[in-house]
């Protein structure tokens, strides 16, 4: 008996180590959200969301630069992301199957895969130089970059859910594909690609590296997209490696601020993907 | 499902039928010319796509030539012994990527290593011993972990991690374990140390998460083969599950290290940037992405910004690879049968 | 004969559905008895009462009693773990372990509760495997993976590895469905020897396989027990009427 004795006392103490390893993991999430609201609180104020960073050394001032240029930015990339993301998707599900349908996909998740900062380095190849300068546009193309791939495979998948009996319906009525596409096939999965986008959105709004040599970043407003542009991640990161307090303290609202918004979308998401189910 | 060109055939009739009445082909001119127009919208509309589609795979090639061709200067001054240089000098222009690639592996692998047995042990938890409901929310909240930008870790790490580890952790370790060749140093706070903490924070969500769906493709039949032998709930994870889920396992091991290896904000931020290479873990170190996001946006001259970007090609490749095995391993185990979970 | 495992009253409910209303079957020892029934009237949930696989699922409630060696196996002390080893399951469709090779798979048991000498473990083997008659055709590649085996043999192999840890009770659940005939023959010839050693429950939806395998049948329909007897007696002079016209095919 004490054979199983043994045996029982191993998966209790199994059982607990397993609990022990989950709450380990969950314990920098506590920790990392606590710092963030306990710092950042205290900065969030009407200031900080109306104001451009104050000079060095002095108090007060915001990241409203910031916030308008990673809406400039998130904007732009999407412009150019959504369709090419969209337009594929359609493609692939809807035309696809066969070897060249393949090496879409494979080429999508390669690109998924790449290190953000090389899509920066790209861009920079591509737009920073010939235009002899940093711009917005050229943070936006690589924000494009990384969101195109996440946006073509999220629809497709969404699109291959729609059912054929629905687009067979709408074709047997003498509509045709094209239109089809859009107010059928396209019309049943927008919760999901909506979904994909928002996710795809939230996902390019916290990058960081693809600006630093691209978009730049910028102390004041911007006047010109082909001029530098803040970013809320590039002011975090300036903010946080400085040696001002005040700073500091704008990077923790700004923290605050961007978590907020990541886990709402989050949130979001989940809330309507289970919602169509 | 794609709209064959005989079902496009089949339209025409119906479109006929439609267009002109019921019952009656009148006026076959202008029907001809409607079916010609909406055949015309059906081929610029496929056409559209077409292009949108092949466009990744443009925009795939022309990546991997500019990073390549940016790379050239670099590659045929120095050859290979760019890997095995020391030399970091932008005034002689003189390049060697080995302290960055030496930062990038060691920071990683050692963060895996921390990083996967609880990764998988807490995934085992959630598939096989919590009731579902729990399991959900847990995982939820460790995926909201994945959510956050590297850029806020790095804002964490470096005004509250690294000062703590400043204070009080290598303190410690000097004092207790300093006569060991990796403890040795100074207390910085930034370090190759608090770097390995930081991307091991970020690199668990990942493997959790994936380490779930493989756990959760392993088929209910196994588990009951073992619980039928009297096994205990461990035994029966120990003998039927881990077995049948140890490559997609592995796979999200080494997916995680690939994001870790490519990890450039959290990194930049703690790791001190120091072009060195050291057994301490205490000292401050440097890796491939950190490099380039501190210099890139300025380098000193035409050699240098090529040899940032030899620095990019090998992190690309790098990455590359080990996305394709770890996409492969985790792939042949999923494709499997009917999901299982927890048991009593 | 005595009786090895017998059923009291038993009731099996899923959250609140009553998917088994008070059966009551005698096991008799070294025999085997057959359960039949339609779809989905709760045969395999009888069998896995009785090793407690139930337990499995939270949703899961068994009432009334399970008497074996002398004691209700749902009684508050008894561990479900010791159970399963003198009780033991045969599935629907062969799970041998892929990750382990023949060899290992016939000793898995084993593998749980320690090591084996490694001449215990090749006996233990080659007997197990002789029982199911899958030795000679296997005995060359002991070592191969398991799942180079046809269906009928992994069903085999499956059933090696339940009889391998020595139970007194084999239960099996539907053992030929997933295999075609000349495997599900092979495998009726093994239940008739096996009942020699153990006592053997199984459940078919195939009536003329449980006429040919079985000493004892039971039928159930709608998770009720209808009746009970002899097998000659219940496919040639049923009592109840319900069980002659699901003999003779009126219905499922």
């Amino acid at each position: 008996m004490t054979g199983v004795k043994l045996r029982k006392a191993k998966n209790v103490l199994m059982t607990l180590l397993m609990l022990a390893a989950t709450a380990a993991i969950l314990f920098p999430l506590v920790i990392i959200f606590a710092h963030i609201v306990k710092m950042g609180f205290s900065s969030i104020s009407l200031d900080f969301f109306l104001h451009i960073p104050k000079p060095t050394g002095e108090t007060g001032g915001g990241m409203a630069n910031g916030m308008l240029g990673s809406l400039v930015l998130i904007g732009m990339a999407s412009a150019i992301g959504l369709p090419i993301g969209i337009f594929g998707a359609i493609y692939l599900s809807e035309y696809g199957g066969g070897r060249i349908s393949k090496v879409i996909r494979f080429a999508a998740d390669v690109l998924n895969g790449i290190p953000s900062i090389i899509t920066g380095m790209v861009a920079y190849t591509l737009i920073v130089v010939p235009m002899k300068g940093f711009s917005a546009f050229a943070g936006a193309v690589a924000l494009a970059l990384i969101m195109t791939p996440i946006v073509l495979r999220t629809a497709e998948e969404q699109l291959k859910l729609v059912p054929n009996s629905l687009r067979e319906a709408s074709l047997a009525l003498g509509v045709p594909l094209w239109r089809t596409t859009f107010k059928v096939t396209l019309r049943s999965a927008m919760t999901g690609v909506m979904t994909g986008v928002l996710l795809a959105v939230a996902r390019i709004a916290g990058e960081t590296a693809p600006l630093l040599f691209t978009a730049l970043g910028n102390m004041f407003w911007s006047k010109k997209l082909t001029e530098p542009i803040a970013a809320m991640p590039l002011q975090i990161f300036n903010f946080a490696i400085s040696p001002y307090e005040d700073w500091h303290r704008l990077a923790w609202a700004g923290a605050l601020v961007l978590v907020t918004l990541m886990f709402t979308i989050s949130l979001a998401t989940r809330y309507f993907s289970r919602q169509k189910y | 499902m794609p709209a064959s060109s005989e079902s496009g055939r089949n339209m025409k009739n119906d479109n006929c039928a439609i267009e002109a009445g019921a019952g009656s082909i009148v006026e076959t001119g202008s029907s001809l010319q409607k079916m010609k127009k909406m055949l015309n919208g059906d081929f610029i509309f496929k056409g559209i796509t077409v292009f949108f589609a092949f466009s990744i795979i443009l925009i795939l090639l022309l990546m991997l030539f500019e990073m390549t061709s940016q790379s050239l200067p670099s590659i045929r001054k120095f050859g290979w012994d760019f890997i095995y240089s020391s030399q970091w000098d932008a005034v002689t222009e003189e390049f060697g990527a080995l302290p960055f690639i030496f930062g990038s592996v060691v920071s990683s692998i050692l963060a895996l290593l921390l990083a996967t047995p609880l990764s998988v042990g807490a995934a085992i938890f959630l598939t096989e011993i919590t009731p579902r409901k729990i399991g959900g929310i847990i995982s939820s909240l460790v995926e909201l972990l994945a959510a956050i930008p590297s850029v806020i870790y790095g804002l964490w790490g470096v005004l509250v991690m690294a000062p703590w580890l400043q204070r009080t952790v290598q303190p410690f370790l000097i004092e207790h374990f300093g006569s060991l060749p990796f403890f040795q140093g100074a207390p910085y706070g930034v370090s190759m140390l608090a770097a390995v903490l930081i991307l091991m924070i970020m690199v668990i969500p990942i493997i959790t998460s994936i380490t779930k769906e493989i756990l959760m493709a392993v088929p209910q039949s196994q588990r009951e083969a073992a619980i039928a032998l009297g096994a205990t709930r461990w035994e029966m994870i120990r003998m039927a599950v881990l077995p049948y889920g140890r490559s997609g396992i592995l796979g999200s091991v080494i997916l995680g290290l690939g994001r870790a290896i490519g990890e450039t904000m959290a990194v930049t931020m703690v790791i001190g940037n120091t072009p060195q290479i050291s057994l301490s873990l205490l000292n401050p170190a440097y890796t491939m992405p950190s490099v380039i996001a501190n210099e890139f946006a300025e380098t000193t001259s035409d050699m240098h910004a090529s040899a940032l970007m030899e620095i990019g090609l090998i992190l690309l490749a790098v990455t590359l690879i080990i996305n394709i095995i770890a996409r492969f391993l985790v792939w042949s185990v999923t494709r499997g049968e009917s999901r299982g979970g927890m048991i009593q | 004969m005595g009786t090895k495992i017998k059923l009291e009253d038993m009731n099996v409910y899923f959250g609140n559905n009553r998917a088994v209303k008070d059966v009551s079957i005698d096991f008799h020892e070294n025999m085997v008895t057959a359960i039949i029934g339609p779809s989905g009237c709760g045969k395999s949930t009888v069998l896995r009462a009785m090793n407690r696989m139930h337990d499995m699922i939270p949703s899961a409630r068994v009432t009334g009693k399970i008497i074996f060696d002398n004691g209700d196996i749902y009684d508050r002390n008894v561990d479900p773990v010791a159970i399963r080893r003198r009780i033991g399951m045969v599935f629907q469709k062969p799970n041998p372990f892929p990750a382990m090779s023949i060899y290992d798979n016939v000793i898995a048991g084993y593998k749980l509760v320690g090591r084996l000498k490694r001449q215990d473990a090749d006996e233990t083997v080659e007997e197990s495997l002789k029982r199911v008659a899958l030795w000679d055709e296997v005995k060359d590649r002991l070592k191969k993976s398991a799942m180079e085996l046809s269906g009928g043999q992994q069903q085999r192999l499956c059933i090696a590895r339940t009889i391998a840890v020595k139970p007194e009770v084999i239960l099996m659940d539907e053992p030929c469905s997933a295999l075609d005939p000349i495997a599900t023959a092979k495998i009726e010839e093994l239940v008739n020897e096996l009942k020699e050693q153990y006592t053997v429950a199984i459940v078919t939806h195939n009536m003329q396989q449980a006429a040919r395998v079985s000493d004892y049948t039971a039928f159930l329909y709608l998770g009720e027990l209808i009746e009970f007897d002899k097998t000659g007696k219940i496919f040639t002079n049923p009592e109840k009427k319900h069980t002659e016209d699901y003999i003779t095919g009126r219905f499922g």
